[in-house]
């Protein structure tokens, strides 16, 4: 397996290189993972580092995601740093741990290269792995690019075991899009990235000393008060993903928000996405410009806890929205964007907002589907048309 | 992390903390609150415990109350191996780095959360060769949701998911034989065992966690309400099934197999078979060939068990 | 007694100090109570070994039961090998 090394202060890598480059600076103690397309290459990358000796973590080699999110569990609870990685099936095998992990308020990161669900089997990208995850008290952050995805994974561990957090953690990037595409992405030097990430102090260890019961039974009488405090604690992620950007951003001099904004100051109709679209819908924007339509794109950089206080503030002007969902919610009456987005808004009466569904299993998404599905929105903005989910780029 | 081996050889051995302690609400007389007793009285250093979900779980910890004065974790049903693994590796790592104290290690499930639902995960730990100590507390069904067949249900035994009917006369399978898949493994150590021999359970587990590697024990642990005897019996009906053969008690060591109760005038099986509820339907004339079945099973098992420890290694 | 406390007040994460078990008394799940004969103990033991609830405290080679958690299953009574435990109805 052939890992990056950092030349000057850049690597030439794709999206999983940069995950594991990142990983590897953090330093963490402990990774258990089991190979899946097109996450295998960042356990494989991994595995080279800790065989070379640049990495003195475990790497857990399991027999399933089911045992990878387990076996990390269980580091977790002995104190440890803990990485996994996984896509699409693997990350559905590994549900049940999902919301153990963070129930027990683990701070695990996680890399998703984002798949395509089956069936049918597919190996190529749209977020319908990672919008499964959105109701298993995961905060949730996703990459547009190779560097984003290795900021974010530096940054996912931060929040993760910030004392006031304490919840399982997952960037994600497109799979293939991203994860296999080869990219320049700057890097930090490791002494800056330990420093940044600190060590992990774990808030309860297992000490036979001071011996702990992990994992009761809660019935009546207590589980809904340990929802109730999940909730707190995404209340308290909202502050403090805020603070670790902005601490990054003095450290790396690169800026991120919750949601990334591009000619939105000017803008009278917006185009939302998520990971790699956004950078299509950039040049879509300028292209609709060129046109004369006053465009701009939102892009989500975190998706939980939703954004909520940056949602109202960057759509205070712009009414008009056209929903770009790689995701299909079967049989609800819009996509996770699109409900995300109505059910922050303070004020919503006068708001114009078209779901579209596209790129499922990896279909292409163009510049021009794009503008023309925007072209197509104001359209239906200025008809007052009500909004039905379409579909951009399936044969019908 | 490996301790030196000290059997026991009277109770009085055995240190007088009860590390285990009462309140639990698993049933009277329960079967496996015996096997969590025994085994943390064996240790000879408090251990660390992963439990799959299941009666025993659910009975000891019911919050804001646990009974376990050790570290203990509960994940889900089918992980306890997976949360293991991820234990022994960490604690190895963080104690190289002088971060924290190693332990032994001990994952304890019953025959569901090992036999059925559990196994993939105990494969993966075993193969990987951790060192741990798996312990399965088998009483014979998932008697946490009410009695259902497992495969670890012995033939013959009435269940609510395999109820003795008019047509179909309770289970109609045999039990897997979970050390031979365990031994697939070529791990150093495993065994059986049962409270009635608490002294042979609790010098196995001593012996288990002196060995440099995964290993096993498989213990036989009755339980009153699936099995439906009086609690006052859980002790006695699992020595019977000792004395009957029915459950043999042996070890591997090191792929050498040693019965360690021969049993030199064993009791008929119906002897075993008549002290439960489970077994009742067996003894209604129209049903008697199977418990003539049963007993050419008990013998020919034994037969197989005598061959294999003849036979010298077997791995 | 139920748990009456506000989720502030809780710790994260559920997690709870080991033996705080011997919080919670079972002794009102017996209908029969055993009663040791001291002139038939011989120390073995067994009772302590063998009580499902830890019910049996032991100093030294010397038993006595907890009545306090004891659920009266009568295994002591079964497996005392001097017949030094009864089982007496429990008065209510
Ligand atoms: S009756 Fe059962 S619970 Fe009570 S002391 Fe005897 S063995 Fe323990
Ligand atoms: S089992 Fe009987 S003889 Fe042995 S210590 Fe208990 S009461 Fe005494």
């Amino acid at each position: 397996m052939t890992t990056v090394a950092a030349t000057k202060k850049f690597i030439e890598a794709t999206g999983n290189l940069a995950v594991a480059y990142a990983v590897k600076q953090v330093n963490v103690d402990f990774i258990s993972a089991y190979p899946i397309t097109p996450q295998t290459i960042i356990v494989e990358a991994l595995s080279q580092y800790v065989a070379d000796g640049e990495l003195k973590a475990k790497f857990v080699n399991v027999e399933s995601e089911h045992s990878a999110l387990s076996a990390c569990i269980g580091a977790s609870i002995a104190g440890a740093r803990v990485f996994t990685a996984t896509s699409s099936q693997g990350l559905v095998l590994m549900y049940e741990e999902l919301p153990v992990a963070s129930g027990l308020r683990l701070p695990i990161v996680m890399a998703l290269s984002m798949r395509a669900l089956s069936a049918p089997i597919n190996i190529h990208n749209d977020h319908s792995d990672f919008m499964s995850m959105r109701e298993q008290g995961w905060i949730m952050l996703a990459a547009e690019d190779a560097q984003e995805v290795y900021d974010l994974t530096i940054m996912a561990f931060k929040i993760a075991e910030d004392e006031r957090v304490l919840l399982p953690t997952v960037a994600a990037m497109d799979g293939f899009t991203i994860s296999h595409t080869l990219q320049r992405v700057d890097v930090l030097d490791d002494e800056v990235v330990r420093k940044f990430v600190g060590e992990r102090k774990a808030r309860f260890k297992l000490d036979v000393e001071n011996p702990l019961t992990f994992g009761p039974l809660a019935l009546t009488d207590s589980y809904f008060e340990f929802k109730r405090q999940q909730h707190e604690a995404f209340k308290n992620s909202e502050k403090v993903i805020r603070e670790v950007f902005k601490e990054y951003e003095k450290i790396s001099g690169r800026k991120y928000e919750p949601l990334k904004k591009f000619m939105m100051e000017d803008a009278e109709v917006a185009i939302v996405a998520l990971g790699s679209t956004v950078g299509i819908a950039r040049i879509a924007a300028k292209k609709l410009r060129e046109e004369g339509i006053k465009a701009g794109v939102i892009g989500f950089t975190l998706f939980r806890p939703t954004p909520k206080v940056e949602i109202n503030e960057t759509l205070k002007d712009v009414r008009t929205l056209a929903v770009f969902e790689r995701h299909l919610s079967l049989g609800a009456v819009a996509g996770p964007h699109y409900m995300d987005i109505i059910s922050s808004l303070d004020k919503k009466d006068d708001v114009k907002i078209y779901d579209y569904v596209y790129g499922l299993g990896g279909r292409d998404i163009t510049t021009k589907m794009i503008v023309d599905t925007v072209k197509k929105t104001i359209e239906k903005a200025k008809k007052n048309e009500p909004m039905e989910v379409e579909f951009v780029g399936v044969r019908e | 992390m490996t301790l030196e081996y000290k059997p026991i050889t009277k109770l009085s051995d055995l240190p007088e903390e009860n590390l285990f302690t009462s309140g639990h609400r698993l049933c009277a007389g329960c079967g496996p609150a015996i096997v969590a007793r025994l085994t943390l009285l064996a240790t000879q250093e408090k251990p660390i415990v992963v439990n799959a979900t299941g009666c025993l779980e659910v009975g000891s910890t019911l919050y804001p109350y646990s009974s376990w004065k050790v570290p203990w974790v509960h994940v889900t049903f089918e992980n306890a191996a997976a949360v293991a693994s991820g234990i022994v590796e960490a604690l190895n790592k963080l104690a190289s780095e002088g971060k924290t104290k190693e332990a032994p290690v001990i994952a304890i499930g019953g025959d569901g959360g090992t036999f059925d639902i559990g196994i993939q995960a105990i494969s993966g730990a075993l193969e990987r060769g951790h060192k741990f100590l798996y312990i399965c507390y088998d009483n014979e069904a998932y008697q946490n949701t009410g009695i259902q067949r497992s495969g670890a249900t012995p033939f013959g035994a009435a269940t609510t998911t395999s109820p003795a009917g008019r047509v179909i006369p309770g289970k109609q399978e045999r039990k897997k034989d979970l050390i031979g898949i365990v031994l697939g493994h070529h791990i150093p150590y495993a065994a059986t065992a049962t409270i009635a021999y608490y002294r042979d359970y609790i010098n196995k587990v001593r012996k288990a966690l002196s060995y440099n590697g995964p290993t096993f024990i498989h213990v036989l642990a009755p339980c009153t309400l699936g099995w439906r005897y009086d609690p006052s019996k859980t002790v006695e009906i699992s020595r019977l099934a000792v004395e009957t053969k029915f459950f043999p008690i042996y070890e591997v060591e090191n792929g050498s197999l040693k019965i360690n109760f021969r049993v030199p005038k064993p009791k008929p099986v119906e002897e075993y078979l008549k002290t439960q509820g489970r077994f009742a339907h067996l003894f209604k004339p129209e049903n008697r060939h199977l418990i003539e079945e049963i007993q050419k099973n008990v013998d020919e098992n034994w037969a197989r068990l005598e061959r294999i420890e003849k036979a010298g290694p077997i791995f | 007694m139920s748990f009456n406390k506000s989720w502030k007040e809780m710790e994260i994460g559920a997690v709870v100090k080991g033996g705080s078990g011997l919080l919670y008394k079972t002794g009102n799940w017996r209908s029969e109570k055993p009663i040791i004969d001291y002139t038939k103990c011989i120390n073995c033991l067994i009772c302590w070994a063998l009580c499902p609830d830890s019910a049996i405290l032991r100093k030294g080679n010397k038993v006595e039961v907890n009545y306090d958690y004891c659920k009266g299953c009568g295994i002591c009574a079964n497996e005392c090998p001097t017949k030094a435990i009864n089982m007496e109805k429990e008065e209510v």
